[in-house]
């Protein structure tokens, strides 16, 4: 330090030192400034014996005040379920067929069931619930309900599932495959009158005869469906698997059958409520009819369809 | 000690003075001071659906209210261009006046004043209190100075007290405040306010401006040898030298006796005749100071003055000074004023056209059709209608552009009543979100998907419309 001069220009001492000419002045911090950074240090010593700081070899050190962010989380889930609880008891205590006639209740539900389909849903039927044709996941937005579509229909078929085996009460149907039963020429007419009961090819009298003695029961004689026994109507512009020729055909030789979980074991009932109110939301759902006298299926009719259910699982 | 690392703390004890900068100084810091406290207190009717605060910043529910002007956060363009019109302002009032931002309407400044009118009203003037700080803790010393630092926490307490009426309705937050009932966030406000005025106002003061404050750095590169600064005219004043000296040999001396007077006033602590530096904040209390001691002694005012740097080079050479007024004219500053009163006049212009009624629509994309059984695609929009006056309004939507047989339905109105017209209630200050649904019968010929619009009417005299442009999907073929 021994080339501290007085700098002309400024009047300031130098430091002492000099970099290729370059010299540094002496402007000293102001003193408080020294004790804002002791303050710091202070601050820094309290908050390390507090709060989490040292990392350990799994973990920091976890601080004497126990705060961790997980914690703040689970506090905060906390405090947000304990918020939704008395909705929750109300959504509960609902008939659902008398949520819509409360719409703060029903927006609720239909929120909750917004998230709850985020994660139980969504694999099959896809985040805007329009399913996927090509493996059969049906759309749940559109008027089109193979097993009905009011508020008490959704809620069954969510909470007992479709072909599920571990459900007693599970929602069974399975369509017999007619590879064997009938011939290319009758199956092609089959599908042939099909597809003309929505207008998408011309009548044919062989295709309606074979129709009347082999899929009315189930099907209804214009092809109207059974929401009751799952049997879906084909004379609409929706096709589960399909609405070509090839599709129709293909599913009357073999065919296929969708299967969706129970879900009573694995969710809450309040949220299978929530999620039957969102689906009836997306645009398609039912009002319950006033008198309903196909909904409950009689005896005589499940026990036909568990046979059938019984044959095809043997045969599958 | 010379070359100590660290500086020790010196309080400015500034001297009372008085003249026409200090009375300007005086009027700036009661129209301000004015400002702040008595604005959240004007009333300023808007009817039963809103709040009637002239001014309130209503953070809870997103509104900015300002007299006859209403601002939703979808407009928050006119908050950004106020800023930059704030900002230009700066830009604007430095390279024109300097520093006087600093010298007259800084907050900071306004209340290290009335903290140095504290001081000098409980310790007397400036040699009174350098005595008493350097004077030994005595009883009565200790009690003038609780009482003083009393006096600062009451102002400093006001201070942020009156900060948090901005932000919620007046009266009530006022009674809510003291009886306990207020929000724990304005509590807090209070208090961070309260112990940042009373320290940065009552302790901290000109180290604020020289240490902390990032304005004086960007003024520095702001200023030029154009710009109005508060200037020691050196080749008038020097040789200093006292009026005793100066009757002895006057060729020698220049106007400047060096009575200091300049440097007692001084709130920042400053040497004016040093020459520009980042303590000034040109409040022109050293020109007081200077222009009484001037009459005083017979010679002409104005040995510290307001002048360019370029003005005191000309003058120096020996041209007549020039009015400080001349300062302003010069291109760098009809450009920043150009610019400030474009983006003002556009922002007016904008205030002038703006509806209160806006639609906007936002498709749902997955699906982007619904195929019903009947053969009809149903397409599904979510549509935000803003009322954006203070009651509410019937507001019609209709469909332009789509083919005949379209009709459409919302959530709140079932599929029965689907028509091509729907109109919905909108309540008063709101946006209502609908999920609205939009029908095509079977057989409409459309190849993928169609342009069409939603038009939004208010049903009333006004009739207010917008439209918001949006697609219609169908499937790409018929399988």
């Amino acid at each position: 330090m021994a080339n501290k001069r007085i700098d002309q220009p400024t009047g300031t001492e130098t430091v002492g030192h000099e970099w290729d000419g370059i010299e540094e002045l002496n402007t000293p911090l102001p003193r408080w400034w020294l004790w804002t950074f002791y303050a710091c240090i202070a601050f820094s010593a309290v908050y390390v014996v507090l709060y989490p700081a040292w990392p350990m070899i799994d973990k920091a050190t976890a601080g004497t005040l126990g705060w961790s962010s997980r914690g703040d989380l689970a506090k905060e889930m906390t405090a947000a379920d304990m918020a939704r609880q008395s909705v929750f008891e109300k959504i509960a205590a609902t008939d659902i067929e008398k949520l819509p006639g409360s719409p703060e209740l029903m927006q609720a539900a239909v929120s909750g069931g917004a998230a709850a389909f985020k994660v139980n849903c969504v694999q099959c039927h896809g985040a805007g619930a329009a399913g996927y044709q090509q493996f059969g996941y049906p759309n749940l937005n559109d008027d089109d309900w193979i097993w009905g579509g009011t508020l008490t229909d959704i809620e069954y078929t969510l909470t007992h599932g479709i072909r599920w085996q571990n459900a007693a009460d599970t929602r069974v149907n399975y369509m017999p495959a007619f590879e064997g039963v009938l011939d290319q020429s009758q199956i092609g007419a089959v599908a042939n009158h099909v597809l003309s009961l929505s207008g998408k090819a011309k009548a044919n009298s062989i295709g309606a005869q074979l129709f009347t003695e082999n899929c009315a029961a189930c099907h209804g004689p214009v092809g109207a469906g059974m929401p009751a026994m799952g049997a879906p109507a084909l004379n609409d512009a929706i096709w589960l698997y399909g609405g070509t020729e090839a599709a129709v055909r293909k599913q009357i030789l073999a065919p296929r059958h969708g299967v969706m979980p129970a879900w009573k074991d694995r969710l809450d009932p309040v949220t299978i409520k929530m999620l039957a109110a969102y689906v009836h939301s997306r645009g398609g759902g039912q009002k319950a009819a006033p008198a309903q006298p196909d909904t409950t299926p009689t005896p005589a009719t499940t026990g036909a369809v568990a046979q059938t259910a019984e044959k095809a699982k043997t045969d599958g | 000690m010379g070359s100590a690392l660290y500086e020790k703390g010196k309080t400015v004890h500034n001297k009372r003075i008085d003249g026409p900068f200090r009375r300007f100084k005086w009027l700036v810091m009661l129209v301000t001071l004015a400002i702040y406290y008595i604005t959240p207190w004007i009333r300023w009717d808007r009817g039963p659906y809103a709040p009637d605060q002239a001014v309130l910043i209503d953070l809870a529910n997103r509104r900015f209210y300002m007299f006859d002007i209403e601002i939703w956060p979808h407009e928050f363009y006119f908050v950004a261009g106020m800023l930059i019109m704030a900002g230009i302002g700066l830009f604007i009032v430095t390279s024109a006046v300097g520093r006087a931002w600093c010298g007259y309407a800084c907050p900071q400044t306004v209340w290290t004043d009335v903290f140095q009118h504290v001081d000098r009203f409980f310790d007397g003037d400036r040699n009174a209190r350098a005595r008493l700080d350097k004077a030994p803790w005595t009883v009565s010393k200790t009690a003038r100075r609780l009482a003083k630092w009393a006096v600062y926490l009451a102002i400093a307490f006001w201070t942020g007290g009156a900060w948090i009426m901005y932000f919620a309705d007046a009266p009530t937050l006022t009674v809510d405040f003291w009886t306990g009932n207020a929000a724990p966030v304005a509590y807090a406000t209070v208090a961070i306010l309260t112990g940042t005025t009373f320290w940065l106002g009552g302790f901290m003061r000109e180290q604020v401006c020289i240490y902390m404050c990032p304005w004086p750095r960007i003024q520095t590169a702001m200023l030029d040898e154009k710009s109005l600064i508060v200037t020691y005219k050196d080749w008038r004043g020097e040789q200093r030298g006292s009026l005793k000296k100066a009757a002895k040999n006057p060729d020698q001396f220049g106007d400047c006796i060096d009575c200091n007077m300049c440097v007692a006033v001084c709130p920042t602590g400053v040497d004016i005749r040093e020459g520009q530096q980042i303590g000034c904040i040109t409040c022109g209390l050293c020109i007081d100071a200077c222009d009484k001691v001037m009459a005083e002694v017979g010679r002409p005012r104005g040995l510290i003055d307001y002048a360019t740097l370029d003005q005191c080079k000309a003058e120096a050479a020996g041209a007549p000074a020039t009015p400080a007024w001349k300062a302003l004219l010069r291109p760098r500053i009809f450009i920043y004023f150009g610019v400030w009163g474009a983006i003002g006049a556009g922002l007016l212009f904008a205030l002038g056209t703006r509806t209160h009624t806006d639609l906007t629509v936002s498709p749902d994309r997955n699906p982007p059709y619904m195929l019903l059984k009947d053969g009809s695609v149903r397409n599904a929009y979510t549509l935000r209608l803003r009322n954006m006056e203070a009651r509410p309004r019937d507001m019609e939507i209709a469909m332009l552009g789509l083919p005949r047989g379209a009709v459409m339905w919302t959530d709140a109105v079932s599929v029965e009543n689907a028509a091509p017209v729907q109109v919905i209630a909108v309540p008063a200050n709101e946006t209502k979100i609908v999920r609205a649904y939009v029908m095509l019968p079977p057989g409409t010929d459309e190849d993928d998907s169609e342009h069409f619009a939603f038009r939004l009417t208010s049903l009333d005299e006004q009739g207010e419309q917008d439209i918001a442009e949006t697609t219609f999907a169908m499937p790409e073929d018929d399988e």
